[in-house]
Formats: C-alpha cells, structure tokens, sequence
C-alpha cells in the first residue's frame, strides 16, 4: 500500500511577473517530505508545509517577480518510500530543493539523492548530526538542531546537577542510535558514567518492559534517546511504574512542545529540554504563532517548523542573488556565504560541513500552577551561545572541511 | 535468588508480569476478532480502529460530559457497539455470501476512514487521559513495583474472556450462535431470528474492541493511530490460536504477552517480529493454528 499524498492543493503559485531571472522549468520548486500521518506528523507534517508557505509570502516573492511553487509528501518514516519521493519530485517534477525531512534514516537516504542530482537539501525535522559529520555533502544543510547539540545541552546540564549515573532507552534506528551515541560521550566527557542500554523497536507501544530493564540499572538518569509517540509514551509509563517517584530522573533528549501538549504538564512538568526555538521567547516568535496555529488545528509552531521558515527565507534569498536555481550546489555555496538573518532565528551563519549556526536554549517544563495560558509550558532556564551550541567543525569528521 | 542467562529472577519476574499484562490487550482484541469470525466469517480489520474509538470515546465522556473512567467502561463499548451494528447493517450484511477478501478490504478502508478522520481532527500527538483515582499508586511486589492500574487490567480482562468463553460454549445463547453459523437456514426454520442475532454479534465484537480502547487510555496515548500499531500483532495472535476459535484467542493472546516480554529481555531488537516469526512456525507445522478445529 503506498500512499503518497503529492498535496498538489497545496501548491500555490505567486504572480507571473516577467522573471529576468532564469528558474530551471519556470519556477523556483519547493519540496516540503515529512512524516504527514504517523508519530511526527504534529511536530513537522502539515505545519512544514504551513511555515514554507508563510516563508514564501513574507519573502514577497511575487512581487520580486519570482515563482515559488510548494509541494507537499508523506514518507511515513520509511526510508524507501521517501527516497521514491524525492527521486520522483526531482526527475518528473522539477523540484529543486528538499526541505525538513525528519526521521533520520529518511534524512540520510534523501541526503545521498540531492547530491547525486545535485539539488538542494534543507534538513529542519532529522536530528542525526552525521548529516554534518562524515556524511555531509555540498548539497546540504542541517538547519535547526541535531543530535550533538540535544546531547551537549541537556546531557551537560544534567551531569552538572548530579546526574552522572546514565542508562539510555533507544529507539532503534539512526536518529537513535547517534542521540545515544552524542549523549554518552558528552557524559562521559563530563564525568558521568554509561551503566547501559536497551534499544526498543521504533516505533514502540509499550515501554514497561524496557523500564524496568533502566530501573534495575539503578542508574540516576534514564535518558530517552526516542522521539515523538515513543517518548510520550516512555514518560507516561515511567511515571505510572513509580520510577520517578522512587529517585530515578528521565531525561527526555528530543522533546518537542507538541509532545509535552500531548503528555499534559502533570506528567511532564519538571522535564529538562532542549530546543532551538519557542514560540513565547519573543515578540517576532509570538507574531509568528499566532499568525501559524489557525492554520495548523490550533498546533503551536515547533521548532522544526520554525526552522523550516527560516531555512527557505535563506534560501530564497541566496536564489535571488544567483538569479538562478540550477545548480543546488552553488546555491548552498551561496547560502554559506551570506550570513543568515531572519525573523524568528536572528542573525546566524552556516558552516563549511552545512551546520547552521544560532543560540540553543535549555528549557524546564513549567507545573501546571505557572502556566497561564493552552501552550503556555516552558520556561527558559539557560541560553547556550550560537559558538557553544554546536559541534566544533574540526571534530565532525566531515570531508568538505579543510584541516 | 537464581540468574538465567545473567538476568536475575527479579527482573524475570518483572517481565513475566508485563507480558502477562500487555498479553491480556491482546486478548482481548483478539477475543473480539475471533468472536466475529466465527459467527460472521468476516474477517473484520476495522477492530484496531474501533478500540482506537473506545479510547477516544472515554476521552469525549470525561472531556465533555465530566463521565470518569467508570461510566467510559459501561458507556464507550455500548456507543462503539451500537455504531458497529450500524456498520453490520449497512454494509457488512451483503457481504456474508461473498468470499472473505470483500470483508476484508470493506473492513480495511473503513479502519482508513476512521483513523484519517481523526488524526485531521485530533493530530498525531495524542490526547492526556489519566489513570482513575482509585487505581492509582501500586504495590511493591519485592521483585517489582506494580500500578495499581496494571494489575486492574489483568484481572479485568482475564474475567471478560472467560465470561466471553463460557456464554459461547457452555450457554444455550451460545448453542444457538454456533448453530447458527453451522445451519442458519434450519435455525431460522425453529423460528431464530438469525440476522438480528449476527448483527449482536458483531456489536458484541466491536464492543470488546472498545473496551479494550477504554482499558488502554491510560496507560497508552489516545491517538489515532494507536489501534493500527496494535492490530497487525493482534490479527498475528488469532493466525497462531486458529482462527475463530474462542479459548485458542484467549490462551494464545497471554502467551504471546509473555513469549514477548521474556523477548525484550534477551533480545530486545527483535521484540517486534518476534510474532511473526512464531506465526510462520505455527503455520508450517499446524495451518489451522495451535486451536484451529481442522484445515
């Protein structure tokens, strides 16, 4: 059964003032894939889809005279399945830039495609940080947060208040497996100990068993190297088996503020959280939500969709100045040399292996008591600096850097 | 205390227990199942979306109505049910004749519909639903601790099956279900009104689907898709009991639990196929499944 959903509603088309530019086939083709009816579809899905669009208005492409057209996929989380998307979209549809893409075993294929075809990857939903380690390509850039930075963020901060005793719950497959992998080097690193893991088949219903497996570890912190459905459940779970209640702490390494709705602050209240965006940090952000969450079911933007806003306003911009979408390779060489600057993100960069650059902020989920308002649920306990937040780029491993 | 392959007894326990648990959802889903098979000879795929309607109509009772866990527990199978017969009437009754694949893909698209238009209301994230006050907290059972919750739903579902059990095989209800499915015409001929009593069956089915739904909102997510992750390993366990056959469904559904838990101790990469794996055995060996009444 496949079911490729090409929302072609969904592509809007801007003006047809006459272009000087050259746009391969016309127009400048945006591909937005992601996961649009399983677990990660609240947190990237239809909203991506929302957050391109509005990208593409506040850019005012029309009046610049440039087409912008947005399609739309679900690659239900299979590798497979999004790798026929994009080979699809870009052969038959002409699409020149991939964008979000979250599930990183999907994120790694659709990284090998773009540079073979030469297009344009924007990465904002995929987490794993090889996209801008050993596998980084001219192709593509990682926009909104990845595994090390989740890692460095929280794993620090919880080593630094005690927790130095560790056992991973992960879900298993890439993305999990490289948040396991950057976590227990960050606690290591800040003198923690690994006491062990167990690796859960994604996705998962029932964590009781694994649980039960990180009690017995006795281990401080059980971290969650699992995402969306999986870590809503593991929450739940734990906190019905009286795991918190009796000393063990989670941490929830990738949690976003759909999954906390999801949870409800009285079982997630108190979690330790690391992202690159929250819609209440600001006054451009709050603008941005309320314009965002009547499009989206009421959903308030995460930082994936945030991120996707952001990656495409740098894209278009770097496509104006070539005046041309035809080679995804100079067009990310062109990203990475003008600085990025937008309005939820700021000012930032990206690097040579394709890591953009900007602040990341550790967040504590509110009580149910502080929270004023339906989304009202974090508060900021620490900013980590744009050139703390990421990766050093001589440690990556990435081949596109020169020692 | 003794080790086995350096897991000590504790965590063996532990771990019985939980499949023991998780065992009795399979249960009763595939009691369900089993249950419509063998009276309707459907093969009904829309039953992971119906325990998926059981858990959200617990979520609407206590969301709009302010009815707890315990009114959900009467009410949302008997809504579910009642929106099952609907189904039998419209659709399902014109499909008894025809061969069993009609069923299926019926059933099929109906899950789509019913799961599609929930995630376009409600999301994928799914909705909180706590565990009722007089379930919460636990026991520490020396070698593990047990929510209250937990232990409730073992022995709950455990008596559902084996009321389920005795009324169709040891009842006079029951003879004139099984008697129906063998000879409807002479049934009918001793004045049974079989229609009608194939429609209850169904909502019976559909009902033990939403009960299970009304069993799992707390301790799983309330999302749309919760029934479809479930309802593959569900139809895997009535493959393995033989199909329609009512104590094979039970039994087998326990088993597997635990068969499944003591996986995610020694192999937990594997814990998802791992019923699958015994399926294809089972069917090799036995095509009529471990309780299966002949090919």
């Amino acid at each position: 059964m496949k079911r490729l959903i090409t929302l072609a509603a969904l592509a809007i088309t801007f003006g047809c003032g006459s272009a000087q530019a050259q746009y391969t086939d016309g127009a400048i083709k945006i591909g937005v894939m992601n996961d649009m009816s399983g677990t990660y579809s609240d947190l990237s899905g239809q909203g991506s889809v929302i957050a391109a669009r509005m990208a593409v208005e506040d850019f005012g492409a029309a009046a610049k005279g440039m087409k912008v057209e947005i399609l739309g996929a679900d690659h239900q989380n299979k590798p497979d399945v999004g790798s026929n998307v994009v080979r699809t979209w870009i052969d038959v549809d002409k699409v020149d830039v991939i964008v979000d893409v979250p599930t990183s075993s999907v994120a790694l294929a659709v990284n090998e495609i773009v540079r073979d075809k030469n297009k344009v990857f924007l990465v904002s939903g995929a987490a794993a940080s090889d996209l801008t380690g050993p596998k980084c390509t001219p192709n593509t850039i990682h926009w909104t947060y990845d595994t090390w930075a989740l890692a460095n963020g929280t794993g620090k901060a919880i080593v630094k208040t005690g927790g130095d005793t560790w056992f991973f719950l992960t879900a298993d497959y890439a993305f999990g497996h490289a948040l396991e992998h950057d976590t227990a080097a960050v606690v290591e690193k800040n003198g923690g100990k690994v006491l062990g893991k167990v690796r859960h088949p994604f996705p998962g219903t029932d964590f009781s068993s694994f649980l039960l497996q990180a009690q017995a570890s006795k281990a401080k912190i059980i971290g969650l190297a699992n995402a969306g459905a999986d870590t809503i459940n593991s929450i739940k779970q734990a906190s019905e088996f009286g795991i918190t209640q009796s000393g063990q702490n989670l941490a929830a390494l990738l949690a976003f503020i759909t999954d906390v709705h999801a949870l409800g602050l009285q079982t997630a209240q108190g979690l330790i959280m690391t992202e690159a965006w929250y819609w209440d940090l600001n006054d451009a952000n709050r603008e941005f939500a309320k314009k965002f969450a009547p499009q989206d079911k009421g959903v308030h933007p995460t930082m994936v969709h945030a991120g996707v806003y952001s990656a495409v306003t740098h894209y278009l911009k770097a496509v104006e100045a070539l005046k041309s979408d035809a080679d995804g390779k100079a067009v990310v060489a062109k990203m990475k040399e003008m600085p990025t600057d937008d309005k939820l993100f700021g000012t930032g960069v990206v690097r040579a292996d394709g890591r953009k650059i900007h602040p990341m902020y550790l967040f504590e989920v509110k009580k149910p008591a502080e929270s004023k308002a339906p989304w009202d649920y974090y508060k900021l306990r620490a900013t980590i600096p744009a050139d703390e937040a990421f990766r050093p780029l001589a440690e990556g491993g990435c081949p596109l850097v020169k020692s | 205390m003794f080790e086995l392959l350096g897991i000590s007894s504790q965590a063996l326990f532990g771990q019985l227990l939980i499949g023991l648990i998780n065992g009795s959802f399979y249960a009763l889903l595939s009691l369900g199942l089993a249950v419509i098979f063998g009276m309707l000879n459907i093969i009904n795929f829309t039953h992971g979306a119906q325990y998926m309607l059981g858990a959200f109509t617990a979520y609407f009772l206590l969301q709009y109505a302010g009815l707890a866990y315990w009114w959900a527990i009467v009410l949302a199978p008997f809504v579910v049910g009642l929106s099952g017969i609907i189904v039998e009437r419209l659709f399902l009754q014109w499909l008894y004749k025809l061969d069993h694949l009609y069923g299926l893909l019926l059933t099929f698209g109906l899950a789509l519909i019913f799961e599609g238009t929930f995630r376009n209301f409600f999301g994928s994230s799914g909705l909180p639903y706590s565990v009722p006050p007089a379930l919460q907290g636990g026991q520490n059972l020396g070698f593990m601790f047990l929510p209250n919750y937990r232990a409730w739903v073992v022995v709950f579902s455990l008596a559902v099956c084996l009321t389920t059990w005795f009324v169709v095989e040891r009842t006079k209800l029951g003879s004139y279900l099984r008697a129906a499915t063998e000879n409807p015409t002479l049934m009918r001929a001793f004045g049974i009104n079989v229609p009608r009593m194939i429609t209850l069956t169904y909502g019976f089915g559909v009902a033990l689907a939403a009960l299970a739904g009304v069993m799992a909102a707390p301790v799983y997510n309330v999302s749309p898709q919760m029934g479809a992750n479930l309802i593959i390993v569900v139809f895997a366990v009535v493959v393995i009991g033989g199909m329609g056959s009512i104590m094979g469904a039970i039994l087998t559904g326990f088993g597997l639990g635990v068969i499944e838990g003591l996986t995610k101790v020694f192999f937990p990469e594997a814990s998802n196929t791992v019923i699958f794996i015994i399926m294809a055995i089972v069917l090799l060996i036995r095509p009529a499944g471990l309780f299966g009444r002949g090919a």
